[in-house]
């Protein structure tokens, strides 16, 4: 089996899990109780806060609270910083390429009578922030951008999208879902003022993430209930969860600089050997790309067979934007942003890369691929 | 006590086994050469697009091809339509339904029934396409005669 997609699910890693799962069995405590096995549970989750604060050079561990999921970060993110700033104004930007959790809430704010105005990208995926500055107006508020996108693998010029934004008084929200664990993050140096993390994608348990909220900026809860997570996020803490999220934190922070390069080595490997195929062309940017992230299309054919074909006969897992794997039968809307036609957006397959991948499943993907490409185009009409 | 849950409330989770089978073995895959009638239907915009062509001797379907662009239920289909149409009388071929090709593969998942649509549909359009022709060609014949 080579798994390649580790854009949808990271397995936890070992480490994580001999460390966490105390927190499951023996150390079973509320953090909100008062005894000693409350305590360490409390302890448990300020150790991990500490972690996740460092990977992403965070001020101070207190910016960090932990959630339940991405989606729900990116939802306190967006909900919460837009309705606490609303006296001072109802203008959200979201660039067009965001995941559902961030596109979501926002057209669910601009029903509330909010005013949402998307920001383009070009045929790489990379936000057009001319566009941006043109856009901001006085009652912006919030603005969000992907770190990088986790359908093309684009990396987005963050620096530069939160120099325009503060200039104009907003504040920049960065989901970082895909790009966290795998490039360097400095929420300071960058000047990102709400961060998304998911705990899973750095190698930990699903059930938890975290959002960074820079001192300062000001966010209502959009969970209330007993004021867990400084009264932003209510809800008993998942103490395994988000113990294990610490520890993916601090050994992605260790590790990351060396897993990155031994990836980035067997992708730039598999991109080459996969574009020898005919009429394939990578999606997103060929440099500004995480390291782990391989993203493609085939014409005349369609992704969820490419999938289907490449699990049943070689057991290798990919993704794909096709209409045929999506709950809406709407292809992808980053491929559709870049430019891609509706035909070309079907035939779309994205390979993301773990600590599983070796530099000997190149030649199984490479002839895995080339073998469906010709089996499926021999029964396409097109 | 416990109502037990029933079967057939259960979602059913990916392709039938049928399904499967027939995305790895296609049956009919191809163009036939002076085809009698050729349907096409759908749209690669839309992500399938089905091709049906026939052979017909006697009012019978004596060959039958099919080539798709599509995802894996979509590609199934089609060769299950091909294989139920294969033999049969164009009358009797008219009347296969999408419920029929979906039953002959032990189901599909909800959202991919309209695939179902399409193979049935490809397969009439091939039909027609083969009375037109006829129509055409009895017209052709009886023109110089006028």
């Amino acid at each position: 089996m080579v798994y390649l997609d580790h854009a949808s699910s990271v397995p936890v890693d070992p480490r994580v899990l001999a460390f966490a799962g105390r927190y499951l069995k023996e150390e079973y405590g509320n953090p909100s109780s008062l005894y000693a096995l409350g305590l360490s549970a409390k302890q448990a989750v300020e150790e991990a806060r500490v972690g996740v604060a460092a990977l992403v050079h965070a001020e101070t561990p207190s910016t960090i609270v932990f959630t339940g999921s991405a989606t729900e970060s990116n939802n306190l993110a967006i909900r919460g910083t837009a309705l606490r700033n609303r006296k001072k104004g109802k203008g959200i930007l979201v660039s067009v390429i965001e995941h559902v959790s961030v596109l979501n809430p926002a057209k669910d704010l601009q029903k509330q009578g909010f005013d949402l105005g998307f920001v383009p990208v070009d045929h790489y995926g990379v936000v057009d922030l001319g566009f941006l500055e043109e856009h901001l107006t006085p009652g912006t508020t919030i603005v969000s951008v992907n770190y990088a996108n986790d359908e093309i693998g684009t990396v987005e010029p963050v620096r530069e999208a939160a120099a325009i934004v503060h200039e104009k008084g907003a504040f920049l929200h960065v989901n970082a879902t895909a790009a966290g664990g795998r490039i360097p993050i400095d929420v300071q140096k960058d000047g990102i003022d709400l961060l998304t993390l998911s705990g899973n994608d750095l190698g930990g348990p699903r059930g938890a993430a975290a959002l960074y909220i820079r001192p300062g900026v000001k966010v209502q809860t959009v969970i209330p209930g007993g004021g867990q997570e400084k009264g932003l996020r209510s809800g008993t803490e998942n103490v395994f969860a988000v113990a294990g999220m610490g520890e993916a934190a601090r050994i992605a922070a260790l590790e990351m600089e060396g897993e990155m390069a031994r990836e980035k080595a067997i992708r730039d490997s598999l991109i080459e050997e996969v574009l020898t195929i005919e009429d394939s062309y990578l999606t997103g940017h060929p440099d500004f790309r995480l390291p782990n992230h391989a993203s493609f299309r085939f014409s005349r054919i369609e992704g969820e067979s490419i999938l289907l074909n490449l699990d049943t006969f070689f057991g290798i897992q990919v993704a794909t934007g096709s209409a045929c794997t999506s709950r809406t039968l709407e292809p992808s809307h980053v491929l559709l942003a870049i430019g891609l036609a509706h035909e070309e957006a079907h035939g779309s397959v994205v390979m993301s890369l773990g600590r599983s991948n070796a530099m000997d499943d190149v030649p199984l993907v490479r002839r895995a691929m080339k073998e469906t490409v010709t089996r499926l185009r021999s029964i396409s009409p097109l | 006590m416990m109502e037990v849950w029933d079967m057939e409330d259960r979602p059913q989770i990916g392709y039938s086994k049928k399904v499967m089978d027939h995305f790895m073995n296609p049956r009919n895959v191809g163009d036939i050469e002076n085809a009698d009638g050729i349907g096409t239907v759908g749209n690669p915009v839309c992500g399938d697009l089905m091709q049906v062509s026939i052979r017909v001797e006697n009012d019978i379907i004596t060959d039958i091809k099919f080539k798709t662009f599509g995802c894996g239920s979509a590609i199934a289909t089609a060769s299950m339509v091909t294989e139920m149409a294969k033999g049969k009388n164009i009358e009797e071929a008219l009347k296969i339904t999408r419920q029929d090709v979906a039953d002959e593969l032990e189901g599909l998942p909800p959202v991919k029934m309209h695939c179902s649509n399409l193979a049935a549909d490809a397969l009439h359009e091939a039909i027609k396409d083969y009375r037109a022709k006829k129509e055409g060609r009895k017209e052709a014949i009886e023109e110089p005669a006028r």
